[in-house]
């Protein structure tokens, strides 16, 4: 069958992401997926922009007084982030060279950025439920958390995303089959990364300048 | 594995309909469960016209009345009128475009379970504590203080569904894009797929906002977030615009399907081409644009200011026109054609005067002045029933009779289906053409009663009595479904005699692979152009013959899907049972497990080889 034809880097295709149909529609299919994340996206921003700082008669939280202070550590996340992304750019140009061992090191790399981001996220969730910022406190948090949580929940399925393609094949090589699994898997992590620009601008700095 | 007709007991063929990924059985699937939810919803339509037939009535309570009113709104939009559209999709859209399938067969049969499961689940409230009671917009300054499950259970049976839908949408767009066969370019696209491709476009697009909506509501009334809550700082305008940003849309979502079929109905039994076919093109890709520029003219009467109202009461009148361009190619379309009024043609020729007539109420409507006079009426009750059952029905029921043949292989008994139309058609103008007066008279929409002698008792009996003769066309419909089941006469190819393109040139019955042989699309209206030229196979063909790759079916979507129904109970009961939250986790695994076991396992499909290809008696040549 063609999909256990044993490619050599003479023989590899120099787009196997769109090498066959089914790598075709997955191409388009999660790029039109992604569209609508966008549209999701923009509705949580939406959101969040209409309940910034809203709350409960005298309620102090504003963005101002929570994200001030935390606003380097805000920004080594940012840094982790794009980083990853970075490092999924360079594990998606060895797939195309056909060099195995380096996009599996190359995506290891992106996880464990991924994996720092999520714990300073975890870690300012954290921060901030045990200052009585929580969830349900008001619409504001309730805005913030959902808003900044859905991008969370999308680290997350993207690093279990990218785990689970790394074990499965980190004894088979490279082939037209899972060389789309990857790279769909890259193209979600750089979307993760654009959403947290633009968390990044909209929430913390636009709300640290007020 | 050949799947040549072989003796089958029950438990295969139930295991086969469950794992199927063939888009021809997903189109039944849809078609059959669409239909059963379209019963319901028409039960519960019956019931309101039995409450509201005589003022001062008590055949229903206030609170039931307003279970059975939203349930009735959203079954026949999310559970009846798009399921039983996305079956004819299925059925007709790969064969239309020359594909042996659609983009990702997977995928479709996973969104088909998934909107199953969440229309069950929206079902089961009616024998769990009682049913949602918000209206089908569940407004949140509402929704939010209903007592009880209902409202979680639209809540969390839309998001269910939902996310089926979405799925669907991406595989159509993808399928159209990428699957069409040689020589179908975009503008020999046959109109069906061209709605089909931009009500896809339109369900990316505007799904999100209703899922981001529903996650509020769930979020607001099951783990105490505060959108919605004005006293914690919440804004339930937030609900009203998301949901009109996914709603109006929506009603074209379902309406360009309809044009769709009337499209093709028209052009096969004027035996003409369809007139204005760029037009026509053009006129659906603008629909569907300004379709996302128009959501605040449901809200004119939020006090969102005069600025905003004019600018959506004129982009909501810009869409009678490219409506109209629609209207207008029709009527030339049959114009010296040689006519056959056949039952799809009945229903098309009654089509546009019930779809015009709702239209012109819709353009009263946009005027923001007079809509602060017609909202909440009864005035805007027979305005939406106008397009969504003069337009969605008629062409679901059109679709049928048209579409029969080709998913069953036998034809609808065409006396019975004239029968069928005639009564529907008179039933709907009785019902609703009254209800017009009734809103300007002042009735209010969603009463579950009313004091007698204010000039409405005979209108609303007249119109109750309009709706027997819709049930009584739904009878004889399913009567004539009976007995063309029973009777089982094959139709054979091209039933219809006149069949223009692709789908009706594949011989009968459909072999599960599709096309033997790619075809090669000569223009538009290709399988007429074939017979013009007395091509006796109907098609040229695009490749010699050679083997066929096939999907393997697959028993995870279903997996996956009760996963979400089981999670959806445990988030339902949040906070009320001590098992809510484990049963919400477990719910969750069982997805997350089963889309793992998908990722983890190889699934290249297989092959069916040439040489089993040529003595299969699935086609003749």
């Amino acid at each position: 069958m063609a999909e256990e034809i044993k490619y050599t880097p003479q023989t590899w295709p120099e787009h196997p992401e769109t090498a066959n149909l089914e790598g075709k529609n997955k191409f388009l299919g999660f790029w039109l997926f992604l569209g609508g994340e966008t549209v999701l996206f923009a509705s949580l921003f939406a959101t969040y922009l209409a309940l910034k700082d809203k709350g409960p008669e005298g309620m102090t939280f504003t963005t101002q007084s929570l994200f001030s202070e935390g606003l380097p550590l805000v920004f080594l996340m940012t840094m982790l982030l794009l980083t990853s992304s970075l490092t999924s750019v360079y594990a998606m140009y060895h797939m195309k060279n056909f060099n195995f061992r380096g996009m599996q090191t190359w995506m290891a790399i992106t996880v464990l950025l991924g994996l720092g981001f999520l714990a300073l996220e975890i870690y300012e969730f954290y921060h901030y439920v045990h200052i009585g910022f929580y969830f349900s406190q008001s619409a504001f948090s309730s805005a913030f958390f959902t808003l900044v949580g859905t991008h969370g929940l999308h680290v997350v399925i993207g690093l279990g995303w990218i785990i689970l393609l790394m074990l499965r094949n980190a004894k088979r090589g490279l082939s037209v089959y899972n060389a789309q699994k990857y790279y769909t898997a890259s193209l979600y992590w750089h979307f993760i990364d654009v959403v947290w620009v633009f968390i990044f601008t909209v929430v913390y700095l636009m709300g640290v300048m007020g | 594995m050949s799947a040549i007709a072989q003796k089958k007991g029950f438990g295969s063929v139930l295991w086969d309909w469950l794992t199927t990924v063939d888009h021809k059985k997903i189109a039944i699937l849809y078609l059959a469960s669409g239909g059963f939810f379209f019963i319901v919803g028409g039960i519960e339509a019956m019931l309101i016209r039995i409450q509201l037939a005589v003022p001062g009535n008590d055949f229903l309570s206030a609170g039931l009345y307003n279970e059975i009113l939203t349930m009735h709104g959203t079954t026949m939009i999310f559970l009846a009128a798009m399921p039983i559209l996305f079956g004819y999709m299925n059925a007709v859209v790969p064969l239309q475009i020359g594909a042996r399938d659609v983009a990702f067969p997977f995928l479709n049969s996973l969104g088909f379970w998934l909107f199953f499961f969440g229309g069950i689940f929206l079902n089961l409230s009616w024998f769990m504590g009682g049913a949602p009671d918000a209206g089908w917009t569940s407004y949140a300054s509402l929704s939010l203080y209903s007592p009880g499950n209902g409202i979680d259970f639209y809540a969390l049976g839309l998001q269910v569904s939902g996310a089926g839908t979405y799925i669907a949408g991406i595989n159509f767009l993808v399928t159209i894009i990428n699957m069409r066969a040689p020589g179908m370019t975009y503008m020999r696209m046959p109109l069906f797929t061209w709605t089909t491709f931009v009500a896809s476009a339109l369900i990316l697009f505007a799904f999100p906002p209703l899922t981001i909506g529903l996650f509020f509501l769930i979020f607001d009334r099951m783990f105490g977030a505060n959108f919605f809550d004005h006293t914690m700082g919440g804004n339930t305008i937030i609900w009203e615009h998301l949901f009109w940003i996914f709603g109006h849309p929506e009603v074209y979502i379902l309406i360009l399907p309809a044009f769709g079929i009337f499209s093709e109905i028209f052009a096969i039994f004027s035996r003409k081409r369809l007139f204005g076919y760029s037009a026509m093109v053009f006129a659906t890709v603008l629909i569907g644009f300004l379709g996302f520029m128009v959501w605040a003219h449901h809200m004119f009467t939020v006090g969102l200011g005069p600025t905003a109202n004019a600018i959506f009461a004129v982009a909501t009148m810009a869409i009678a026109v490219p409506t109209g361009v629609k209207i207008f190619n029709w009527l030339l379309t049959i114009w010296g054609g040689s006519i056959k009024v056949t039952t799809p043609m009945l229903y098309a020729l009654g089509f546009i005067p019930s779809f015009v007539a709702g239209g012109v109420t819709g353009v009263m409507q946009a005027a923001a002045p007079l809509d602060y006079q017609l909202h909440d009426s009864y005035f805007i009750v027979a305005h939406f029933h106008y397009v969504i059952v003069g337009g969605v029905v008629l062409a679901i029921l059109a679709g049928l009779h048209l579409y029969w043949p080709l998913m069953f292989n036998q034809m609808l008994d065409e006396k019975l289906g004239k029968i069928t139309f005639w009564l529907f058609f008179f039933g709907f103008h009785a019902t609703f053409f009254i209800q017009h007066f009734l809103g300007l008279m002042g009735m209010p929409r969603r009463v579950f009663t009313f004091v007698g002698d204010q000039g409405w008792d005979a209108f609303n009996a007249i119109s109750s009595g309009g709706a027997v003769f819709m049930a009584l066309g739904v009878i004889v419909l399913v009567v004539n479904i009976v007995k063309t089941v029973v009777q089982n006469k094959p139709a054979g190819t091209d039933p219809w005699e006149d069949g223009r393109t692709l789908e009706w040139a594949i011989p009968q019955p459909v072999p599960f692979y599709n096309f033997k042989r790619t075809p090669l699309v000569r223009g538009l209206d290709t399988f007429w152009i074939e017979k013009q030229e007395g091509n006796k196979e109907g098609m040229t063909y695009a490749e010699p013959l050679s083997d066929i790759h096939m999907p393997n079916n697959s028993f995870i979507p279903f997996v996956m899907s009760l996963g979400l129904f089981i999670a959806s109970f445990g988030a339902l009961y949040n906070g009320e049972k001590t098992w809510a939250v484990p049963v919400l986790v477990i719910g969750l695994a069982i997805t997350v497990i089963s889309m793992g076991v998908r990722s983890w396992k190889d699934d290249h499909g297989y092959h069916i080889h040439k040489e089993d290809l040529m003595d299969d008696k699935g086609g003749k040549y």
